[in-house]
């Protein structure tokens, strides 16, 4: 359960960009959570709601997009989705695979009122 | 009217800086650093102990060690023979980060080191999230385990160079299969070097501790990095 940990940067994160940019709140926190990230949307999710109350995000929401996996094959350039997590060139068979998506774990936007 | 502002951050983006801190001081001394990760009772003491035990009086060797409450890890392999042991008790965190790393990398004379290993706390999801500037992830894994462990855990798979098989004097005893596992391994990571030991026999254990000898050996350039999760 490391969500709680990963929970905590992006508020921190935000935290900066709200001071930075003199925002007074935030209604919504995208994020892009790959298949191959490591982390539970869920558990995430759970985790942000726990930690911002008596924070100046208490009361936003946390949007999170899943980015499946893509791959790029190193041999025959194929550009494809891996699906099950087997990383095998449909079309040339190669194991040399490129992750191209799939690894993301990041803060994509804020969305403020104005 | 709500309006949408680009921040297009890496959440772990302090981690992945202070990691690239300590590859580049690592390198630069000649430190090769691997991050032992695996599932609680693999064995991942046992070869840890094993390795120092046998290596202590050619290389030189230093060992950080992550625990979740006790330092029992890092007692047992300081009496293998460890001098250079650093315990990290994460006090119920379930991986070590960078600025862990960070915090007690002083401790080590890197002037004076061949290889650094790093001992991931027992869990095989919140580990492969941090870079902690290690040339490479080492996934320790066990035959007592289920030889799917691959397919459950990909994330690590994929990021590990390198598999240790343990406890292979315990095949037939269960339904684990070598064969499917290095499969199932080889599906999500094509280039893992595998190796089937165990620490019990100590079947196997000279090939492993003659690929570690290769690596302080081979020039630094030619060693595989880690990419940061
Ligand atoms: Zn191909």
């Amino acid at each position: 359960m490391h969500e709680l940990s990963i929970a905590t940067s992006i508020v921190e994160t935000v935290l900066q960009e709200m001071q930075r940019r003199q925002l007074p709140a935030v209604e919504t926190i995208a994020v892009r959570v790959g298949a191959l990230s490591g982390v539970v949307p869920e558990a995430l999710e759970f985790s942000f709601s726990a930690i911002i109350n008596g924070t100046p995000l208490a009361g936003t929401r946390l949007a999170i997009e899943q980015v499946p996996l893509q791959g790029k094959c190193r041999n025959c350039g194929l550009d494809f989705s891996v699906v099950e997590f087997i990383f095998a060139c449909p079309h040339c068979r190669s194991g040399q695979i490129e992750i191209t998506k799939g690894e993301e774990l990041e803060i994509a936007y804020l969305e403020v009122s104005s | 009217m709500t309006e949408k502002i680009a921040v297009e951050r890496k959440v772990l983006s302090e981690n992945d800086k202070l990691a690239a801190e300590i590859r580049s001081q690592l390198m630069q001394r000649g430190v090769v650093a691997l991050n032992f990760v695996s599932s609680p009772g693999s064995g991942k003491t046992s070869l840890l102990e094993k390795t120092l035990a046998a290596l202590n009086h050619e290389l030189r060797l230093g060992l950080i060690a992550g625990d979740v409450q006790t330092e029992n890890d890092a007692d047992r392999l300081k009496r293998a023979g460890g001098k250079l042991v650093q315990p990290i008790v994460t006090g119920g965190l379930c991986h070590l980060d960078a600025k862990m790393i960070t915090r007690v990398l002083p401790e080590f004379d890197l002037a004076q080191l061949d290889l650094l290993f790093i001992e991931n706390v027992g869990n095989l999801v919140c580990p492969s999230s941090y870079d902690l500037g290690e040339d490479m992830k080492v996934v320790v894994l066990s035959t007592t385990e289920g030889d799917d462990k691959p397919l459950k855990y990909p994330g690590m798979f994929r990021r590990a160079k390198v598999m240790v098989i343990n406890k292979i004097d315990l095949l037939g005893t269960s339904d684990f299969d070598l064969a499917r596992v290095k499969e199932n391994a080889r599906r999500i990571n094509a280039d893992l070097k595998v190796f089937e030991v165990s620490c019990r026999t100590g079947a196997g254990l000279p090939a492993w501790f003659d690929w570690l000898r290769g690596l302080v050996h081979a020039p630094a350039r030619d060693l595989p990095l880690t990419t940061g999760a």
